[in-house]
């Protein structure tokens, strides 16, 4: 085994179901900090199950290391499920809001981009705009790339939230379908 | 399903649950915030001892884990004296020892105001126990004491913190009792590897030609020390020791290899570098036992069966990994394992352990000097290795494992992942008053006797009758002796200005004994073995004596300082 070239890093996204209960989203990030693995992004919110949360984490890490963040979050009393979303097919989007200068001569022209982006713009001042997009972060990065020229004034990111796509649920295994991270047009726009 | 109870305050109801939980003795130190607990405390029939400071009620606790199997309690109260607990509950989380600790915590409206000793102990100690609880709500009490000594004592064992607010200890409520199973709905401790993997293992066993199989403390947690040893002589294998898997294979048994890693024998060690299959039970190859992982065990395929996944392909990569209590993999395991005659393999290994015997310290003869490993191989053999010894941290430790040749299971207590100096006293405290009949032994540095001595105080108080043998070199010897290989003797810090032993015993109302030359050793261990109460023998020893053989930190495994032969030599397997 030792010789071998090691692992690759790449980002895994790990989907946590837990119970909800006070201190285990400490509990959660504190395995993460003690194992010595950095959280890029965690969204925690509420299921369609009374009492579980479900988290989103998503971590630079090679196969090895993925495992034993599974492991190692199964060991902890609260945790319900652990599913490693990585290389299955799943719809991943992250929420932004983005505050851009606009002035009354560059308002059309960044209205143009956003429509372009299938992003919406919410939130109109004289001389800035909020808008809201959801997608890919791939996607929002790339709307944040037309927009920075405009003047990104401020900017809040929801990180990345991931489900397994087709009818299994996330604890199953992928029955096919999109490849995980594919471009997809089929963006939705929540409110 | 829960039995109809009465109306109880939240402290009865801690001391109903223990008592139900089978608890008959804690250790414990009483404070303004569980003060409502201990005033509870007399209308139950639970032994409390007092200890001198809450960092010993821990490593009582855990003694009394280690050398009974049941849970451990530790009781504290807010602040400082859950703080003071840290050590000893990291201690027993590294070695996966079952303790329970109660702490008091203020009053639940002051929560989170930084009130008079208030610490927020469930975050101080998330990280260093396997569970904790906060209980603010009298309710809570009895199913969180019942829920705590299962997570506790299920799966891989662990130090589990249960820290009670005062007014839930004040208040009043039904106390209702469900004695079933705990059910909850994120702990699986029950898991069990595919047929397919077990297959893999059966194959790799049966075809290996130079098999070894390692004992961790896992070997005992699982109760698997027979089906350990039914393998090992089906199929012929020698077994190699973690210094926690000491006692769960018998040392004289003609299989045992011994201790593996850093201290290990050098037998051992070649033995895993030319093995070519490594048996791993219960053990996580720490890095004492690897040495370098890139050149470790390099011809050996790996079976690696743990409670714990998480262990697995963690420090080194393993070819299979069957998850499951050890015992149950074993029961599986067992039929399939076909009778093997591995006499070549277990001669190549005996040719080196007669090379090392000739270097051995026993042999060396009596110069006027006292050697810690005399010392030691006498209480052994005056014990007929039948003692419970709790051993500290350090030089003494690492000879302890040598040459005291433990046959039983629970027989050697001793601070092996944390390594915490100052385990040894209040450890062997507990591990008396967990096995009364047993004779307790407690070997331990000047160093790592200095920082919980004050016990002496509490085994006065409560009668308690163990031999303490302090190896006293004058220096913390296994700092000294890193400092004499890797730092060219700068001796910064390690000589060491102790009590008089003797006397200090004394004045705790115990006996005290000092001895400084080797034909005062059996009498004097005699004399302690006869004493009705505890003895304290202080054995002043070489004080630049070296613990061989030593594997550098990092090193690798076959790249041994050995035992000079005469002089120092530094030779690696090859030569």
């Amino acid at each position: 085994m030792w010789g071998a070239a090691p692992p690759k890093k790449m980002r895994h996204t790990f989907v946590v179901h837990v119970e909800d209960k006070p201190g285990v989203l400490n509990r959660v990030a504190s395995l993460f900090r003690r194992r010595a693995f950095n959280i890029e992004s965690l969204t925690v919110g509420h299921t369609e199950t009374d009492g579980v949360s479900r988290m989103t984490i998503v971590v630079n890490t090679d196969v090895n290391g993925a495992r034993r963040i599974e492991a190692n979050l199964y060991k902890l009393v609260n945790v319900l499920r652990v599913t490693d979303l990585t290389g299955q097919a799943a719809v991943i989007r992250d929420l932004t809001l983005i505050r851009v200068a606009a002035s009354h001569e560059t308002r059309t022209h960044v209205m143009q981009l956003v429509d372009t982006f299938r992003a919406r713009v919410v939130d109109v001042a004289p001389d800035s705009l909020i808008i809201e997009a959801t997608g890919t972060e791939e996607k929002v990065d790339g709307l944040l790339r037309v927009l920075r020229p405009f003047g990104v004034l401020e900017m809040v990111r929801t990180g990345r939230v991931a489900m397994a796509r087709g009818r299994q649920s996330v604890a199953t295994e992928p029955t096919g379908g999109a490849p995980a991270d594919a471009p997809d047009d089929n963006v939705s726009h929540s409110v | 399903m829960g039995s109809i109870g009465s109306i109880r305050t939240g402290a009865q109801m801690l001391w109903e649950s223990l008592v139900r939980e089978g608890v008959s003795t804690v250790f414990g130190y009483p404070g303004g915030a569980i003060l409502p607990a201990y005033d509870a405390l007399l209308e139950y029939p639970i032994r409390h001892v007092l200890v001198r400071h809450e960092q010993g009620a821990t490593h009582m606790a855990d003694g009394y884990a280690r050398a009974s199997g049941e849970v451990g309690v530790a009781v504290a109260t807010s602040g400082p004296g859950a703080t003071n607990m840290v050590t000893g509950i990291a201690t027993a989380m590294l070695d996966s020892s079952p303790i329970v600790c109660i702490t008091g915590q203020v009053g639940s409206k002051v929560l989170g105001s930084d009130a008079f000793q208030e610490t927020d102990v469930t975050g101080v100690t998330l990280p260093i126990t396997k569970h904790n609880y906060l209980v603010s709500d009298v309710s809570e009490v009895a199913p969180t004491i019942h829920e705590a000594f299962y997570v506790a004592r299920s799966g891989r064992p662990g130090p589990v913190l249960v820290d009670i607010t005062k007014d839930a200890q004040q208040s009043s409520g039904e106390f209702v009792w469900d004695p079933s199973p705990v059910r909850l709905p994120g702990y699986r401790p029950d898991l069990r590897a595919s047929d397919a993997e077990y297959q893999q293992a059966v194959e790799l066993i049966n075809n290996a030609k130079r098999p070894i199989i390692f004992a961790g403390h896992g070997v005992m947690l699982s109760g698997a020390t027979d089906l350990v040893r039914e393998l090992a002589e089906r199929a012929n294998i020698p077994i190699a020791m973690t210094l926690l898997g000491i006692g769960s294979f018998p040392a004289l048994h003609p299989l045992n290899l011994g201790m593996m890693g850093m201290h290990g024998e050098a037998w051992v060690n070649q033995a895993i570098q030319e093995a070519d299959l490594l048996l791993a039970f219960g053990m996580r190859f720490d890095d004492r036992v690897t040495g370098n992982v890139k050149t470790y065990a390099p011809n050996a395929r790996k079976i690696h069966i743990d409670i714990d996944p998480a262990e697995f392909n963690k420090n080194v990569i393993v070819d299979v990994a069957l998850a499951g209590d050890l015992s149950a993999v074993l029961r599986d395991l067992l039929p399939k394992i076909e009778r093997g005659d591995r006499s070549g393999w277990l001669a190549t290994i005996a040719e080196v352990k007669g090379d090392s015997a000739v270097r051995d310290v026993q042999n060396i003869p009596d110069s006027g000097h006292l050697y810690a490993a005399h010392v030691i191989n006498d209480i052994w053999r005056l014990t007929d290795g039948q003692a419970v010894v709790v051993t500290d941290v350090g030089q003494h430790q690492m000879w302890e494992a040598q040459y005291y040749h433990h046959q039983e299971p629970r027989s050697l207590i001793t601070s092996g992942g944390l390594g915490t100096m100052g385990f040894a006293l209040p450890a062997a405290i507990g591990a008396k008053l967990a096995r009364p009949d047993a004779e307790v032994w407690v070997i331990v540095g000047d160093g790592g006797f200095q920082m919980t001595m004050c016990e002496l105080a509490t085994i006065a108080q409560e009668k308690i009758k163990i031999n303490v043998a302090i190896i006293n070199n004058g220096y913390l010897g296994m700092v000294r002796q890193w400092q004499e290989f890797f730092y060219e003797r700068r001796y910064a810090a390690t000589p060491l200005l102790s009590p008089d032993f003797a006397k200090l015993a004394d004045a705790f109302g115990l006996r005290g004994a000092t001895v400084s030359l080797r034909p005062d050793v059996v009498p004097t261990i005699e004399m302690a073995r006869a004493a009705p109460g505890t003895v304290v023998i202080n054995f002043k020893v070489e004080q630049e004596d070296t613990v061989y053989p030593m594997v550098p930190a990092g090193a690798d495994l076959h790249a041994m300082i050995r035992r000079p032969s005469p002089s120092p030599i530094v030779e690696t397997a090859d030569d």
